[in-house]
C-alpha cells in the first residue's frame, strides 16, 4: 500500500464518521469559529484561564473526594490523613487550594478586563449577566470550599455565617436552622455545605458556562475597542459582521495561541505555588470547646471580615444582608444602563476610576483584615515586654502602675511604643496627651470604645497606673496641660537625657501650682 | 410550543395564524392537542408529587422549633463563688456523627452560689468565641474587637447587645443549663425563662 492510498483510506474513514457525527460542522461552529483578529490579544486570555482553573478544580476535587469524608466527626481526621499520610495527598490539597486562589484572582481580572473594554455593551448583555452569575457561583464555591477544610476556622466561619443569617428580620431564627441544618453547627451543617460545594455549585457553573460560551459564539467575541469608535444599536451588528469578514481569523488554530500559552503559565504557577507553599491548614480541630482561636476567613473574604469590624453598628445589618444583593443587582443592570457608546477605557474615565477605587478599597480592606488592628492581642498581657526607657528612673508608685498596666491586661489593647494590641491608642506618649485628671476619668469611666475599669481596679491601683501613664512621654515634651489653667513656660531647660522624672512644677495640671497666678 | 394551536381551550388562540388554518382540520388537531395537554398535565402532577416531598425534606427545618432542654454542667462546687469559668456540655440535639462539634462551651459566672449567669460562647456581633479575662473582668472577642463586662453587658466594640445568657436551674447542688441552639440575633434566648 503506498502513501496516497493510505491517505485516501484515512480520509474515507474520516468522511464516514463525519457523515454520522458532523464533526466538521461542529468544529466550524465552535473552536473554528471566526474571531476578530484584534481580539487575539493578551488581554483576552483571562476568560479561558478562569475556565481552565475550574477544570483543575474539578479534577483535583474528584481526587480529594476519593479520601475525604464529609462527616463532622471524620472530616478533620481525613484532612490530616490526606495531608500527612496519603501519598501526594498534600500536593492534591495544595493544587486544589491554589487552584481556587487562582480561579478567583483570574476571574476578577477577566471581569475587570471585560468592564474596561466595554464588552458588556450591546449586543453582549446576556454574556455579561451570565458572567455575573458565574462570579457569584465562584465566590460561593470559594466560601463553601473553606468549610470543607473543616478546622477551627471553618467552624467559626460557619458561626459568622449563622450570625449574619440570624440578623434577617422576622425569619432570622429559621434561616439559621436552614443554613446549619439544625440548631447548632454540627454534622448536618457540614453535609449541607458539602452538597453545595460538590454537586450544586459546580453543576450550576457548568450549566451557566455553557450559556456563557454559547453567547460568545453567537454574538462573537468583543473586538479590541478603538477610542472614538462608538457602539450604536442600529449599526453595530453590521460593523461587527464587516470586521469578521475583513479581519476574521478562525479561533483554532489562528487565535488560540495566546490562550494556550496563558493556560500553560497558569498551570505551572499553580503547580509552583502548590509545591512551594503547600496546602492551607488544616488548623486546629473543629472543637468548639477549644476557644483559644483567632478565626479568620481565607484571603478573598478578608475584606468582608474587615468591613464587619469597621462599619458603624447602625449600618451593619444593612451592609451584611442588603448591600451584597444590591451590589450584584447593580452588576446585572450595568449593560442595560450603559448599553451603547464608547467602549475604549481611554475615553471612559469614570469606568477607570471606578475600577481603581474598587481595587484600592479591596486592597486596603484586605490588608486591614490581615492585620486586624481592631482585635485585642489576646496574649498581649503575658507576651509583651516593656522597653527599658519606659521602666528606667520610675518611682515605686509608677512601677507599681506599670505592673497594674501589665496584669490588668491593658496591653491586650494598648501598645507601649508599638508593642502590644492596637485596639486602643499607643500609650508611649499618653502623658503628653492626657492630664492626670483626664487619665483618671478615662480609666474609671472608660468611653471612646474603652471599657470602664472603675469596678475592676482599686483606688490604689488607679492611682498607680495613672501615675505611670503621666510619666509616659518623650523626653523633650511637656506633660499635657489642662486648658482651663494658664500655661507656664517649661521649667527645665536642661538638655533631656533619656527619661526625665517630671518635677512637681512640670505637673502643670496641678491646681496648687497655679493658685498664686 | 406557544404558537401551537389548542382549539379545545379558549385562551390558546393567541397564535392567530396557526389557529386560523388548523381549526378546519377538526378532530385530528384536537386529538393531538389533547394528548399534549394530557402529557403536560400528567407531568405537572408528577412534578408536584415529586417536588412537594423534596421541598418538604429540604425546608423541614423551617417547621422545627428546637425548645431548650436542661443539661447538667456538674456540681456547683466546680464553679466557686465569685468566679467565671468555662464549662461545656453535650448539645441535647445531636447526631452520633457530630464528633466534637456536639460539645458546646459556655461561661458560668457564680455570683453568690444562688445567682448564676451562664453566657453563650458566641459574641453577639458575629458569633466568634469570646474569652474571659479574669484580671480585667472582661470578655474579649478575637474577631472584631468586641468586649463585654463580667455581667455580660456590652463594654466596647461593634457588638449590638449584651452577651446571650442561657436559662439555668440548680437542683441538689447540681447546675443545669437550658440549652440546645446556637444563639443569634434571630433567637436571643432572652425571653426563654427556665422551667423548673
Amino acid at each position: 500500500m503506498n502513501g496516497k492510498a493510505l491517505l485516501d483510506a484515512l480520509n474515507g474513514v474520516y468522511a464516514w464518521f463525519d457523515k454520522r457525527l458532523h464533526v466538521t460542522e461542529l468544529f466550524e461552529h465552535t473552536a473554528g469559529h471566526p474571531i476578530p483578529k484584534s481580539s487575539a490579544s493578551w488581554f483576552y486570555v483571562f476568560g479561558s484561564a478562569t475556565l481552565l482553573c475550574f477544570m483543575i478544580q474539578i479534577l483535583t476535587g474528584i481526587m480529594l473526594a476519593l479520601v475525604y469524608v464529609p462527616s463532622a466527626a471524620e472530616a478533620y481526621t481525613t484532612l490530616e490523613y490526606l495531608t500527612f499520610k496519603q501519598d501526594l495527598g498534600w500536593f492534591l490539597r495544595a493544587m486544589h487550594y491554589w487552584g481556587s486562589n487562582f480561579m478567583v484572582g483570574i476571574m476578577l481580572l477577566h471581569v475587570t478586563q471585560v468592564f474596561l473594554f466595554g464588552a458588556y455593551k450591546y449586543p453582549r448583555e446576556i454574556t455579561w449577566v451570565s458572567g455575573v452569575v458565574l462570579m457569584v457561583l465562584t465566590l460561593g464555591l470559594a466560601f463553601t470550599g473553606q468549610v470543607m477544610r473543616f478546622d477551627e476556622d471553618a467552624y467559626w466561619g460557619l458561626g459568622i455565617g449563622a450570625a449574619i443569617a440570624g440578623r434577617s428580620p422576622g425569619i432570622g431564627e429559621q434561616l439559621v436552622y436552614f443554613m446549619l441544618g439544625g440548631p447548632i453547627i454540627a454534622s448536618e451543617s457540614l453535609s449541607r455545605f458539602f452538597a453545595l460545594h460538590v454537586f450544586v455549585l459546580p453543576g450550576a457553573v457548568l450549566a451557566i458556562v455553557s450559556i456563557h460560551l454559547r453567547m460568545v459564539l453567537t454574538k462573537g467575541i468583543n473586538e479590541y475597542p478603538k477610542p472614538g469608535h462608538i457602539v450604536r444599536k442600529e449599526t453595530y451588528d453590521q460593523e461587527y459582521a464587516q470586521i469578521i469578514k475583513k479581519d476574521g481569523i478562525p479561533f483554532f488554530p489562528n487565535g488560540i495561541s495566546k490562550d494556550l500559552i496563558a493556560s500553560a503559565v497558569v498551570i505551572m504557577l499553580i503547580l509552583f505555588c502548590a509545591a512551594y507553599f503547600g496546602p492551607k491548614g488544616p488548623l486546629g480541630a473543629p472543637d468548639p470547646t477549644q476557644i483559644d482561636t483567632v478565626p479568620r476567613p481565607d484571603f478573598f473574604f478578608l475584606w468582608i471580615f474587615a468591613v464587619a469590624a469597621l462599619m458603624p453598628e447602625y449600618m451593619e445589618t444593612f451592609m451584611l444582608l442588603v448591600a451584597p444583593p444590591i451590589g450584584i443587582l447593580a452588576l446585572v443592570l450595568l449593560p442595560f444602563i450603559n448599553n451603547t457608546g464608547e467602549k475604549s477605557w481611554r475615553r471612559r474615565p469614570i469606568a477607570v476610576m471606578t475600577v481603581i477605587l474598587i481595587y484600592v478599597s479591596l486592597g486596603i480592606l484586605t490588608y486591614l483584615g490581615q492585620t486586624s488592628p481592631w482585635s485585642p492581642d489576646m496574649k498581649g498581657w503575658t507576651s509583651t515586654i516593656t522597653p527599658r526607657e519606659f521602666v528606667e528612673g520610675r518611682s515605686p508608685l509608677e512601677l507599681q502602675g506599670l505592673a497594674v498596666l501589665q496584669n490588668k491586661q491593658c496591653r491586650n489593647c494598648h501598645a507601649i511604643d508599638g508593642i502590644g494590641g492596637m485596639r486602643g491608642p499607643d500609650l508611649a506618649d499618653v502623658g503628653s496627651r492626657l492630664t492626670k485628671d483626664q487619665l483618671i476619668r478615662q480609666v474609671i469611666q472608660g468611653g471612646g470604645n474603652m471599657p470602664a475599669y472603675g469596678k475592676t481596679l482599686t483606688p490604689n491601683e488607679v492611682d498607680a497606673v495613672v501615675a505611670y501613664m503621666v510619666s509616659l512621654r518623650a523626653a523633650n515634651t511637656v506633660p499635657a496641660q489642662d486648658s482651663t489653667y494658664p500655661a507656664k513656660p517649661p521649667v527645665e531647660n536642661k538638655k533631656p537625657e533619656g527619661y526625665q522624672k517630671p518635677t512637681e512644677e512640670s505637673h502643670a495640671a496641678s491646681p496648687a501650682a497655679h493658685s498664686g497666678s | 410550543m406557544s404558537t401551537e394551536s389548542k382549539p379545545t381551550e379558549e385562551k390558546s388562540c393567541e397564535g392567530e395564524n396557526a389557529c386560523g388554518c388548523q381549526e378546519k382540520e377538526g378532530t385530528k388537531t384536537s386529538r393531538r392537542d389533547f394528548l399534549l395537554a394530557v402529557g403536560f398535565g400528567l407531568n405537572a402532577i408528577a412534578a408536584a408529587m415529586m417536588g412537594i416531598p423534596i421541598l418538604g425534606y429540604l425546608l423541614s427545618t423551617f417547621a422545627k422549633k428546637y425548645p431548650l432542654q436542661f443539661v447538667s454542667l456538674g456540681p456547683i462546687s466546680k464553679f466557686p463563688e465569685g468566679t467565671t469559668r468555662l464549662a461545656s456540655f453535650k448539645n441535647p440535639y445531636n447526631n452520633p456523627w457530630d464528633g466534637q462539634t456536639a460539645d458546646i462551651p459556655c461561661w458560668v459566672r457564680n455570683i453568690n452560689n444562688t445567682d448564676f449567669q451562664i453566657f453563650a460562647i458566641n459574641c453577639t456581633h458575629l458569633g466568634c468565641p469570646i474569652r474571659w479575662f479574669e484580671e480585667s473582668k472582661l470578655f474579649m472577642c478575637p474577631c472584631h474587637g468586641g468586649a463585654f463586662y463580667e455581667n455580660g453587658e456590652h463594654a466596647a466594640g461593634p457588638p449590638p447587645r449584651a452577651l446571650y445568657t442561657y436559662p439555668f436551674k440548680v437542683e441538689n447542688n447540681e447546675l443545669f443549663v437550658q440549652a440546645g441552639v446556637m444563639p443569634t440575633l434571630g433567637r436571643t434566648l432572652d425571653n426563654e425563662k427556665a422551667k423548673q
